[in-house]
């Protein structure tokens, strides 16, 4: 009855059913990220995982990080993979709530990671359970053309006044202080978040963000007057509204704007565009109130499993080798970020070791505003902190309107 | 079989048979019915249904009622995306009668005429995405041909881009290059189509210049201009990929349309409000609803009169 061409196609199907089981058990990994080091870093992290487990056939999926934003919520529920990339804090919060992510509580506690892995505990819990393993942080902080300092005579500004008076010695100059690129918003929460967590502190970024401060708290208010005298002078570039922060690196990379409120992603970035290491340099944000312990933003992104996974056990032993310490030391050596395992060691770059004196002795980590807040409250503030940063007459119009969206998205 | 005697015939017919005439057209119709009814009908009432809901795409839906209306009637972005909308619908109506004077201005028989018409037509071809990004370059202020232009009179050039008052009319303009491209090759055909013995006739009449064009060409154009009208519309109040690619509705907002607050509020990173999501498309239902009944009845009207 059946063709040549049937018997052959339904050999090899019955090959490919039998021959199955035999085969590797498949290990599939989502991951989020294209740029050329943060790529590096994780393939040769699954090689050597691949390596050391002959016995799985890892499969990697690796997306744009925006595409894999969008994405995550479908694969989660139709199709999930066994390990997924993405971001804890409120982030996390939603596929938490929803049943989605696999509670990996006894992993935290047989591997002893509240220990290794204590500076990131509190952002990857949830309900008091842990739902995720951080594999990366990086610090903020301000970073500034070392050259244009020196040829102007200015010291790195370590108070507001020093950095008042610096930006204003700069401007004297004919050089912007600080540049920024606004067009997608998250910029601008990064200059709110450290003028917050310096006027007031960790506890005030955190009840802010969990809805429990009004914007038209006086605290709050203190934060936008002190931005004001930032942005009244003209401190910042103008036309930033236009440009994502790859183009506002182009007046710093070419001298027009000598600091960079950023994260230390942006170092690449920057030697990219053809400056040395000896024309940036890394500070950490200036004390505003002395009486304020000092926290930073320390952003990290992580692993989950999610509840779906057909292969959890995998799943979990890939988890246990992404947060080894030697495993650590490596990726983020080639990432150019902070390890999140204390017995692992930083890179020898200049910039990963002050960060790494800078995030190891703050007072408290800020995952960051838009992390931190739920997305509709991040979304309506940014905006509002892109209005002020152009519009600063407008405050109080938009710290009311930010007091209306707080009480409806909270409630 | 053959044996059959033809009286037989008759009896013998199956149901089938016998009302093919009634069934068969919908037999054709059956597959466009059912498409059109999983894919488009049942969305617009799931939907509505999802209006009344707030729900996050991921856990349970809480039913709010008329909620994410009332809400949307105390909403600034809603009323700044309205007003956008607005503005959309008005300015993008030039692309008619501009593309009727590129179509006229083209519809001559010189050598390389074919080359000009393709070259009007390129910004129809290139996708809207690439469209919105060369604009993007056009318009900023630090290298692009607006600043230079700007420069060249001693000007500081506008941040088009980032100013709130300015941003709507500069997305606007750069979806008319391609819009007036598109009513350009529409009227072109028609313009083909206009009998060469009515002018002839109109000629011997004396008519000539714009009485010529209004009373003679211009009505043997209408259903071209009818066509040009409907996809102008359309193509205004589904402006999104400029918008995203553009601005992304800022700054803060100031650029957004229904059809991107609708997007931005219920899939984009910071939202996933199903339910106010949805109420917005609702509303944009309603307003297109306005405009599509006008036009079914305009189409029924017409061949009625056929």
């Amino acid at each position: 009855m059946f063709t040549p061409l049937v018997r052959t196609a339904t050999a090899v199907l019955t090959a490919a059913i039998i021959s199955a089981p035999a085969m590797a058990a498949d290990l599939v990994i989502n991951y989020d990220d294209l740029n050329a080091a943060p790529k590096e870093a994780f393939e040769t992290a699954v090689a050597k995982f691949q390596e050391a487990n002959p016995d799985i056939n890892v499969i990697v999926n690796n997306t744009d990080r925006e595409a894999h934003k969008t994405a995550i919520r479908n694969f989660l529920s139709a199709d999930a993979p066994d390990v997924t990339s993405w971001y804890p804090g409120n982030r996390m919060a939603p596929f938490v709530d929803a049943g989605q992510f696999e509670d990996i509580s006894d992993l935290w506690e047989s591997e002893g990671w509240s220990d290794a892995l204590a500076s990131t505990k509190p952002s990857m819990t949830r309900d008091g359970k842990q739902w995720g393993v951080p594999y990366t942080y990086y610090q903020w902080g301000i970073y500034y053309r070392s050259d244009i300092f020196a040829d102007n005579n200015i010291t790195p500004p370590t108070t507001w006044d020093e950095l008042l008076s610096a930006s204003a010695a700069l401007k004297e100059a004919g050089v912007t202080p600080f540049t920024i690129g606004t067009k997608f918003l998250w910029t601008a929460a990064g200059v709110f978040d450290y003028l917050n967590l310096r006027t007031n502190g960790y506890d005030v970024h955190n009840d802010l963000t969990a809805g429990k401060i009004k914007y038209t708290d006086p605290r709050i208010v203190d934060v936008f007057e002190k931005w004001k005298e930032l942005v009244e002078p003209g401190y910042f570039v103008e036309n930033h509204a236009t440009m994502s922060w790859q183009e506002a690196l182009a007046p710093f990379i070419q001298g027009e704007a000598a600091m960079y409120v950023m994260g230390n992603f942006s170092v690449a970035a920057m030697r990219e565009g053809g400056l040395t290491d000896d024309q940036i340099d890394y500070i950490p944000f200036p004390t505003i109130n002395p009486d304020v312990a000092r926290a930073e933003e320390a952003p990290t992104d992580a692993f989950f499993i999610p509840a779906n996974a057909k292969n959890k056990e995998d799943a979990k032993k890939f988890l246990k080798f992404v947060v080894d310490a030697d495993v650590q030391t490596e990726w983020n050596a080639t990432l150019g970020q902070l390890p999140i395992n204390k017995n692992a060691t930083p890179g020898d770059d200049k910039f990963i070791q002050k960060g790494f004196e800078t995030v190891s002795t703050a007072a408290g980590l800020a995952q960051f505003y838009d992390r931190d807040a739920p997305a509709e409250m991040a979304k309506a503030g940014m905006e509002g902190f892109q209005e002020f940063m152009v519009k600063p007459e407008r405050m109080d119009d938009i710290l009311k309107r930010l007091d209306k969206v707080q009480e409806r998205v909270y409630k | 079989m053959n044996t059959a005697t033809r009286s037989d015939i008759p009896k013998n017919r199956s149901w089938y048979q016998r009302n093919r005439f009634a069934i068969t057209p919908w037999i054709f119709l059956a597959p466009a019915i059912l498409f059109f009814t999983l894919y488009v009908i049942a969305p617009i009432f799931q939907s509505i249904w999802i209006s009344f809901f707030e729900w996050n795409g991921l856990g349970a839906k809480t039913w709010v009622g008329m909620g994410n209306y009332v809400e949307l009637m105390d909403d600034d972005r809603f009323y700044t995306s309205l007003k956008n909308n607005l503005w959309w619908l008005v300015l993008y109506m030039l692309a008619v009668p501009i593309g009727l004077a590129i179509a006229l201005f083209l519809n001559q028989t010189v050598t390389g005429i074919r080359l000009y018409k393709s070259l009007f037509f390129f910004p129809f071809v290139i996708s809207q995405v690439v469209v919105g990004l060369i604009f993007t370059w056009f318009y900023n202020p630090n290298f692009g041909i607006v600043a230079i232009i700007w420069e060249f009179f001693g000007a500081t050039p506008p941040a088009i881009l980032a100013d709130e008052d300015l941003v709507t009319f500069g997305i606007i303009f750069a979806g008319l290059w391609p819009q007036i491209a598109y009513c350009m090759i529409l009227y072109l055909t028609g313009l083909n189509n206009v009998s060469p013995d009515q002018i002839e006739a109109a000629r011997l009449d004396n008519a000539k210049g714009f009485g010529m064009l209004w009373h003679v060409i211009l009505p043997q154009l209408k259903p071209a201009t009818f066509i040009a009208v409907v996809v102008t519309v359309i193509g205004a109040l589904r402006s999104f990929d400029m918008i995203a690619i553009m601005t992304g509705g800022g700054p803060w907002g100031s650029s957004n349309v229904l059809a991107y607050f609708m997007f931005e509020t219920s899939l984009s990173e910071y939202g996933f409000r199903m339910g106010y999501g949805s109420a917005i498309a609702t509303v944009l239902f309603l307003i297109m609803l306005v405009y599509i009944s006008f036009f079914l009845y305009r189409m029924y009207q017409d061949e009625k009169g056929n």
